[in-house]
């Protein structure tokens, strides 16, 4: 349908992107990223945040989105236009950078389950945090990909709860994000 | 040096340390310190409003007309949530405002306690940066700051919310060295070599076209100043937008007129076949690009914004400049006369003609009438009697507002001011209001409808005590015309809940608001009745009765390209030129 807005016209690919963004730790600054990305349409996958240069008063955003090339060049530009917003680094178009996620995995189940649960938490490389008679609580750090498929099949063995931390992320080599 | 006192005396303080000389505000419980505070100082004026909405679009006017940041000072809860509607307006349309807003104390916020609203939840979305300020250390350095952020850059409204804990704690007060953010620091200076890549396509374009727009006017009289010696230096003709009027006189041979849904059929042309378009300041907005595929398709595409996040938002362009107009216009004008180009004569002639012939098509036109007024010979004729006078026009929103724009013609920036972005029927009297506070001898006219008006009529209250002899006139055609015509071109002329039934009698209104009232239905009358409105020395309501029918032509529908405009001349059904799809557009 022709529109009055602008149209959906050209490469309408999708891909996905994690952005890292710095940011005045003060009150409100999530809400003010949050609200952008509400307010005009775009989707956030993950989002983490804290604190990282505390004598700056600097907290570091890992943002996961996803959406057509302008529409992150679109993303990019609206978090750089917010006045608390040091910087933006783009760390999907900069090079494989370092993603990590961390997931802390329930499971619950008896006897042939159990022992699965407990082989294939090994493969993975998870620790085991706690353990009862019925359940263990596996915590597992990785790339998503890995954490989504460690819970697929954890599924099949009893998988009763997740909580997962969102992305943290950071470009390889010496090299620091740039920030004004 | 810094000195100790009061939170609210810091406010005070700080607005004077700014050069603020005129606030335009409203008291409640949770300001009431500040009003204290003020009440023993005379360097900043308090003008008291009727609506906090008047007191924002007050403070627009004021800022639009003067280039310096309206300041506004509301209470909290729903002094706050009155204050919405002019901060988006001046968000939409980047105009500098610093607001002030009282709220409860610290201990009680999130309590819903009496008049509490979460200010800055609320005007996240509507401000350009909002702070609450909880400790009595922070409020000098935000004070300042936000008029920093409210200036600098794509300019928009701040707000400070201020709980009333904090105006009476006791802290030092110091006026900032520097008055700036920490890290916020909008690029100004446009990246040169683009800047010589655009201009090396300006000299080989062969139908070029200035595209200005309100970020010409909000980058000071200076910017526009240069836009007209790189006009005369190109010879390219110059359209634009509803917000930028005004940046290039209307009187100069190279002018189009305003572009864009009403705008003039040879402005609108020349953009769509244009082979080079020069983007000054203006956004690409959809009420200027029409159908976004057809929009300006065979052309190369500059465009310069102070806002990096506008450039290729909605158009994609070929060279994206981010700066301040004036700035890259200065520059665009030294590597111009650096790199002294030829010109394509032949075919920028060609061009010349080609606009000539689309200019005589006029598309302005209106059939005159001797028994009723028409709304635009009515503009005409207010345009014609008050030429070479200190002239500033306000609008509201409607018909009136785009046959305002279309034969009120001007000069000079800064003289025009109306709501282009947020579309704020209400808007125009508060702004006269603020515009004539600014310039107390001018001549302030608010072309407004006889729906708008009744928005914020409140604020002739206000001209009153303030004896302000602002303008109101009224092209009073019964109808919300606007509406009106949707409702002809797109939902055959059922003209649902259009009508302004019940209106009140606009002359004794004006007497009621101590004001004079004026009224008029003939054409052979109405000089004679302008003039007299002219020369009142106290505020007006004229009321203009003019055809109720009429449309605001030319019209690019809904959906539609630019080549594919309704002329005024259009004689086929108006109830059917619009297909099903332009109708569920906006
Ligand atoms: C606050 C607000 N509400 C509704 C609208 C929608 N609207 C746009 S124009 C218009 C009619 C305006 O009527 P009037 O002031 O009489 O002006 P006219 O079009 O008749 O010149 C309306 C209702 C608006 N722009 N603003
Ligand atoms: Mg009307």
């Amino acid at each position: 349908m022709s529109t009055h807005y602008p149209a959906a016209t050209g490469d309408q690919r999708t891909s996905r992107h994690t952005l890292c963004v710095l940011v005045d730790n003060e009150p409100g600054v999530l809400a003010r990223i949050s609200g952008m990305f509400s307010g005009r349409g775009y989707n956030i996958e993950s989002l983490t945040v804290s604190e990282t240069e505390h004598e700056k008063h600097l907290s570091r955003i890992t943002i996961c989105t996803a959406g057509t090339e302008a529409v992150i060049e679109q993303i990019k530009l609206q978090l750089e236009r917010l006045v608390p917003v040091h910087g933006v680094t783009d760390l999907t178009v900069n090079g494989d950078a370092i993603e990590r996620e961390l997931a802390l995995v329930k499971v619950v189940g008896q006897g042939d389950d159990r022992v699965e649960a407990l082989r294939l938490a090994g493969a993975f490389g998870a620790r085991t945090l706690d353990a009862t008679r019925t359940s263990f609580i596996f915590e597992l750090t990785g790339a998503s990909e890995d954490v989504d498929r460690f819970i697929r099949l954890m599924t099949e063995v009893g998988l009763s709860e997740v909580s997962r931390t969102g992305v943290a992320a950071i470009g390889r080599g010496a090299k620091p994000m740039d920030a004004r | 040096m810094s000195e100790t006192m009061t939170g609210a005396e810091m406010v005070i303080r700080a607005l004077q340390d700014q050069g603020v000389d005129t606030l335009f505000g409203y008291p409640g419980g949770a300001v009431l310190p500040i009003y204290d505070a003020m009440f023993h100082q005379d360097k900043v004026k308090h003008v008291l409003v009727r609506h906090e909405q008047g007191a924002v679009h007050a403070a627009e006017g004021y800022a639009r007309s003067t280039g310096k940041p309206g300041v506004v000072l509301v209470t909290s809860g729903p002094g706050a949530t009155n204050a919405v509607t002019g901060l988006t307006d001046a968000l939409m349309d980047s105009i500098p405002l610093v607001c002030i807003t009282g709220q409860v104390p610290t201990h009680l916020i999130g309590s819903d306690a009496f008049q509490e609203a979460d200010t800055v939840g609320i005007t996240r979305h509507c401000t350009k940066h909002n702070y609450l300020v909880k400790r009595i250390e922070d409020l000098p350095r935000v004070m300042h700051e936000a008029f920093y952020v409210a200036q600098n850059g794509r300019p928009g409204p701040v707000v400070i919310d201020v709980p009333k804990d904090i105006q009476f704690a006791m802290g030092d007060y110091a006026r900032p060295k520097e008055n700036q953010h920490k890290s916020y620091r909008p690029q100004t200076k446009g990246d040169i070599s683009k800047i010589r890549a655009a201009v090396e396509l300006m000299a080989k374009a062969k139908k070029p076209v200035f595209y200005t727009g309100g970020g010409v006017i909000n980058a000071g009289p200076e910017a526009s100043r240069l836009l007209r010696e790189l006009a005369r230096l190109t010879g390219f003709p110059v359209t634009s937008t509803l917000m930028g009027l005004g940046a290039f006189p209307a009187s100069d041979p190279q002018w189009l007129g305003m572009l864009g849904m009403h705008g003039s059929y040879e402005a609108n042309l020349a953009m769509h076949g244009c082979d080079v378009m020069i983007n000054l300041g203006a956004r690409f907005d959809d009420r200027i690009t029409g159908r976004i595929d057809a929009f300006s398709p065979n052309s190369r595409k500059i465009h310069v914004d102070i806002d990096a996040s506008s450039i290729n938002k909605n158009v994609k362009v070929d060279i994206g400049i981010v700066g301040d107009c004036r700035e890259v216009l200065a520059d665009m004008i030294a590597v111009w006369k650096e790199m002294k180009p030829e010109l394509n004569a032949v075919a920028l002639n060609d061009w010349k003609r080609q606009i000539d012939v689309w200019r005589a098509r006029k598309s302005f036109s209106f059939e005159n009438s001797k028994e009723v007024i028409k709304p635009q010979y009515a503009i005409e004729r207010l345009y014609e009697l008050t030429k070479g006078r200190d002239v500033y026009v306000t609008t509201e929103v409607g018909q009136h507002q785009m046959w305002a724009a279309q034969h009120f013609h001007f000069e000079e920036p800064n003289r025009w001011m109306t709501s282009g972005g947020l579309g704020t029927m209400g808007y125009g009297l508060p702004a006269a209001v603020g515009v004539q506070l600014a310039h107390p001898d001018a001549l302030v006219i608010d072309i407004a409808g006889e729906a708008s008006i009744l928005m914020n009529m409140q604020e002739m209250s206000t001209a009153a005590q303030y004896r302000l002899p602002i303008k109101i006139f009224i092209l009073n055609n019964e109808y919300m015309g606007m509406v009106r015509q949707w409702q002809e071109l797109l939902h055959g002329g059922r003209y649902s809940e259009s009508y302004s039934a019940a209106l009140p009698d606009f002359v004794k209104l004006a007497e009621a608001y101590h004001a004079k009232g004026i009224r008029c239905s003939d054409p052979a009358k109405l000089d004679d009745a302008i003039r007299e409105m002219i020369d009142y020395p106290g505020p007006v309501i004229f009321d203009c009765l003019v055809s109720k029918e009429e449309n605001c032509f030319p019209m690019i529908p809904s959906g539609k390209a630019h080549n594919e405009m309704i002329l005024p001349d259009f004689k086929g059904d108006t109830k059917t030129v619009i297909d099903a799809k332009g109708r569920e557009l906006v």
